[in-house]
């Protein structure tokens, strides 16, 4: 492709060089691209403008979005913390449809399901596109080349860092809070739609033009501990339902029963105890999905026999991780993001239960973070080819199935692994090459699967530790192979010529380009 | 609308699998509605393979539909070939996927202490099943297979049989009751299985049947035979079953057959089926082969499946069946032998081999006699701890 609107950036990957109007830089190489300037800063504000008895409060979530100058164009920001059960970002642009305001660029920090409802206010011009992620439905809407505007996939630390570098200006930004105070402190500890910490928020609150609170828990000020500061806030409102309490626990926070997972999990668990992982002292983040909290309980098992106490445990907290922490397996946990009402009551009741935010654990462009202090970290991965690269916003047919989460800022931990099945229903995981890029194989180094695992050959010092032990070892070419000879060989993906979204590396820079479905 | 012929299945939580319906035209060459999950990677594939297996099938004209969940090739052709079978139109089977000699022969003394069963219908099950270790992975066409699909579940075992890598563990086909299972055997035979089970035997005749016709199908190779006893008569004629041919290698109990039988409730306890197993152990021994116990049933209950493991092996059973894969570490780890008896085992061992170094005839350890039959069960407890990877081949000089 020699098209002057595309750079072929370090990973050999076709980028474009303006994104809806602004101009990008592309992926340099891991840990090559340094910025220069000052960081973006808001207006600055006075407290003449704000009542003196801090009641902040506006009648409703209307008169909150008129008050903060909703017009055309405007980048509207929303959070996940209800998951599936949030009620609130629908509404937004219910209500932005009724003012008739068009080509809002709509800026969460996730979607889920739920939001498949705004289909039609991008169909029809009130949203122009989406930055953060699109899963499902939406997905589907985009990889057909539905969106008027780009998507940008950013990671939980790349949205931090674009709101903080400016990449991204946040016009409004409306935090959604299980408990607040009518001067905008706010935190998701209790309340009907309580969601544990508020953590994705906090940039939003820190850089946005206009914040706003939204609660069905208004309580008497002070609303302690203030996640939220209200200091950051100009509206608050009291609404009837801001989220749907089934849904905002998620549903994927239960052990696996699949005999091929729980598999996968236990030989993941024994390669870290092999591999000397597993040790006092030690940190460990997984993620919420079955099998990575089937790893959690073969590592729980394996520390009981050994006596071994881990000194935090990262990331999502669920029933699992929380009873871990109250059986003294481990010492803290540094919660990203609460799965469920256990984890929601452990972070109220228990100093060693922290809370959290993309600041602390995940921004790259800050004076280091906690994610490369974590001794190994198990993710996912919907794609992954010979060099190590994995892929998790797209199925292998190129339509866009989910965001990046804190998946990329997690490859920055000490060890890894990702375990992934062979194949899923005839679709093999292990490709020649990943459909989306994600993240760059360098930083990947074990590949868990239930045929065999693949250490990235630039961790010998693995390799050594884990010879001779027993453990299934092949090369990822072997698995890759033993893939297409059990599927068939892919027939090659041929995609169209546009791009409906493109992949943020954790810097700001551009990793890939996701294209139009054919 | 002309006849129509339909095989396999989709929707819901079928994975792996897909449904496929032909109709017969007079004109219009074949016309294909393909509905994939895996259009994108496999669509031409698809597209091809159904030509070329109605080309085999001298069907120049129909509209096919295929709704397909991820289904691998070998499954995609059994549902097409099924949907023709349906079509009751004869045909020869040409181009089968695979090949079966690829994979190893099994021997006869090996061990079976865990078999998965493997519903013959449900292609999800099979892919993985290798993975999780079994001794011998079980692929049923009988009570797993619903009356209505057993030509179905009957091609889709065969075309399993020629390309699924079990990884090792032993290829075992159950048929059904006879005379009914003889038809399986024509299907079977020819795609090499390691062992044949017999459910529901009851007359040593019916053991002779299978012999004379995999002889008939397959003059050169040998197919071990492992006959089920699930019935009262099945137990009363135990010996003479187990002995009924050289092929049998083992030969198991189905207590839920034999309690139904018994008019009686099956228990946790076993007390209903004590005699039975007894008898069949005894009749294995008797004449040289395995006996294998029934599965246990409740999956979730690891307590439960570990107690009745170890009352198993305690009275002379050498395995079991296995309906789920987590069944299979349990099972394994109770037939391995523990420390104390390894330990007891080479001592007895090298006690024996000194002795025999020095001309002694009689042997002592301790204050017991070794009588030769107790150093040859040390032995064999020593091969096991080997062979599972308890004790190295090494264990005389290395010190472990």
């Amino acid at each position: 492709m020699n098209n002057p609107d595309y750079i072929k950036n370090a990973a050999g990957r076709m980028v474009p060089v303006m994104v809806n109007g602004k101009p990008q830089v592309e992926f340099k190489g891991v840990n090559k691209y340094r910025p220069d300037g000052n960081k973006y800063a808001p207006p600055i504000p006075s407290s003449n403008n704000y009542p003196s008895d801090g009641d902040k409060r506006v009648p409703s979530l209307k008169e909150a979005l008129k008050k903060s100058g909703l017009k055309n164009g405007m980048c509207i920001s929303t959070h996940h913390h209800f998951r599936n059960g949030d009620l609130l970002a629908n509404q937004i642009f219910d209500v932005a449809h009724e003012l008739g305001v068009k080509d809002l660029v709509w800026f969460p920090s996730a979607s889920f399901p739920c939001h498949e409802y705004l289909i039609k206010y991008l169909e029809d011009g009130t949203i122009h596109h989406i930055e953060g992620s699109m899963n499902g439905p939406l997905g589907r809407f985009t990889s057909e080349g539905k969106m008027k505007g780009l998507g940008v996939l950013r990671s939980h630390g790349g949205r931090y860092q674009a709101v903080q570098d400016g990449d991204i200006h946040i016009d409004i930004a409306v935090i959604g809070a299980g408990s607040a105070d009518p001067f905008g402190n706010a935190n998701g500890l209790s309340g009907p739609s309580a969601s544990g910490l508020l953590g994705f928020a906090f940039a939003d609150s820190q850089y946005a033009d206009r914040v706003i609170v939204a609660t069905d828990n208004m309580v008497d000020f002070p609303c302690i501990p203030w996640q939220i500061h209200g200091n950051y806030v100009d509206f608050t409102v009291e609404m009837d339902r801001i989220g749907d309490p089934e849904q905002i626990i998620s549903g994927t926070t239960r052990i696996t029963r699949s005999p091929d997972r729980l598999f996968l999990a236990e030989l993941t668990a024994r390669f870290c105890e092999e591999a000397g992982i597993i040790k006092d002292g030690f940190s460990f983040q997984s993620g919420a999905g079955g099998t990575s909290l089937a790893v959690g309980e073969y590592f729980r098992k394996i520390m009981r026999e050994k006596q071994i106490k881990a000194r935090f445990a990262r990331g999502g907290s669920n029933t699992y991780l929380v009873s871990m922490l109250e059986e003294g397996l481990v010492e803290f946990i540094l919660d990203g993001q609460t799965f469920d009402l256990e984890g929601v009551r452990s972070m109220r009741e228990n100093p060693s239960h922290v809370w959290t935010s993309p600041f602390t654990s995940y921004n790259h462009h800050s004076k280091g973070n906690f994610a490369g202090m974590v001794d190994v970290v198990i993710l996912g991965a919907t794609e992954i080819d010979l060099d190590f690269n994995a892929n998790v916003v797209t199925h292998s047919d190129g339509y866009l199935l989910h965001g990046v989460g804190g998946w990329q800022n997690c490859l920055f931990s000490k060890t890894v692994i990702l375990p992934v099945p062979l194949f899923r229903d005839r679709i093999p995981v292990i490709r020649e090459k990943v459909t989306t890029l994600c993240g760059p194989g360098e930083m990947i180094d074990v590949v868990v699967t239930e045929r065999g695992i693949a250490i990235n050959p630039l961790r010998k010092d693995l390799l050594d530790k884990v010879k001779g032990s027993g453990l299934p070892l092949t090369s990822i070419e072997e698995l890759w192979k033993e893939a297409e000879k059990i599927c068939g060989k892919p027939e090659s993906l041929e995609h169209g010529d546009k791009p409906v979204a493109v992949v943020k590396w954790v810097d700001g820079t551009l990793l890939d380009t996701v294209w139009e479905v054919k | 609308m002309g006849k129509t012929g339909s095989a396999g299945n989709h929707g819901g939580r079928i994975r792996s699998d897909c449904f496929v319906q032909i109709e017969i035209k007079n004109s219009g060459g074949v016309v294909l509605d393909l509905q994939s999950r895996v259009d994108a990677l496999y669509g031409k594939s698809i597209r091809k393979l159904v030509l070329i297996m109605m080309g085999n099938f001298g069907i120049p004209n129909a509209e096919i539909l295929i709704r397909d969940s991820g289904a691998l090739e070998f499954v995609l052709a059994a549902r097409i070939e099924a949907a023709v079978k349906k079509l009751g139109k004869s045909y020869i089977v040409s181009d089968l996927p695979g090949d079966p000699a690829e994979f190893p022969v099994s021997d006869r003394g090996r061990f079976r202490f865990t078999r998965l069963y493997l519903p013959g219908n449900s292609p999800g099950m099979m892919l993985n099943a290798g993975v999780h270790k079994p001794d011998g992975i079980i692929l049923d066409l009988e009570d797993s297979v619903a009356l209505a699909v057993k030509d179905d579940a009957r091609i889709l075992v065969r075309n399993a049989l020629r390309i699924v890598d079990f990884y090792g563990a032993e290829r075992m086909v159950r048929i059904n009751q006879l005379p009914g299972g003889l038809a399986d055997l024509d299907v079977i035979i020819p795609q090499k299985p390691d062992l044949i089970l017999i459910p529901k035997v009851e007359d040593p005749e019916e053991i002779k049947a299978v012999d004379e016709k995999i002889l008939e199908i397959s003059p050169d190779s040998t197919v071990f035979l492992m006959p089920i006893l699930e019935s009262a008569m099945g137990i009363e004629r135990a010996f003479e079953i187990a002995s009924a041919s050289p092929n049998n290698v083992a030969m198991a109990i189905g207590l839920e057959d034999y309690s139904a039988d018994m008019g009686v409730q099956r228990t946790e306890a076993g007390a209903e089926s004590l005699y039975a197993r007894s008898r069949m152990v005894n009749a294995c021994k008797a004449s040289g082969i395995q006996a294998i116990d029934s599965v246990y049933s409740d999956v979730d209950n690891e307590t439960g499946l570990r107690a009745t493991v170890k009352k198993s092996k305690a009275m002379g059973f050498e395995g079991m069946g296995c309906i789920h894969p987590r069944q299979i570490p349990v099972i394994q780890e109770e037939f391995t032998p523990t420390s104390d008896e390894i330990e007891r085992a080479k001592a007895i061992v090298l006690a024996f081999e000194e002795a025999e170094q020095r001309g002694q005839a009689v042997v002592s350890l301790g204050s017991k006699m070794i009588d030769p039959p107790v150093v040859k069960r040390a032995q064999r407890t020593i091969d096991l701890a080997i062979q599972m990877h308890v004790v190295s081949e090494n264990w005389r000089t290395k010190n472990e």
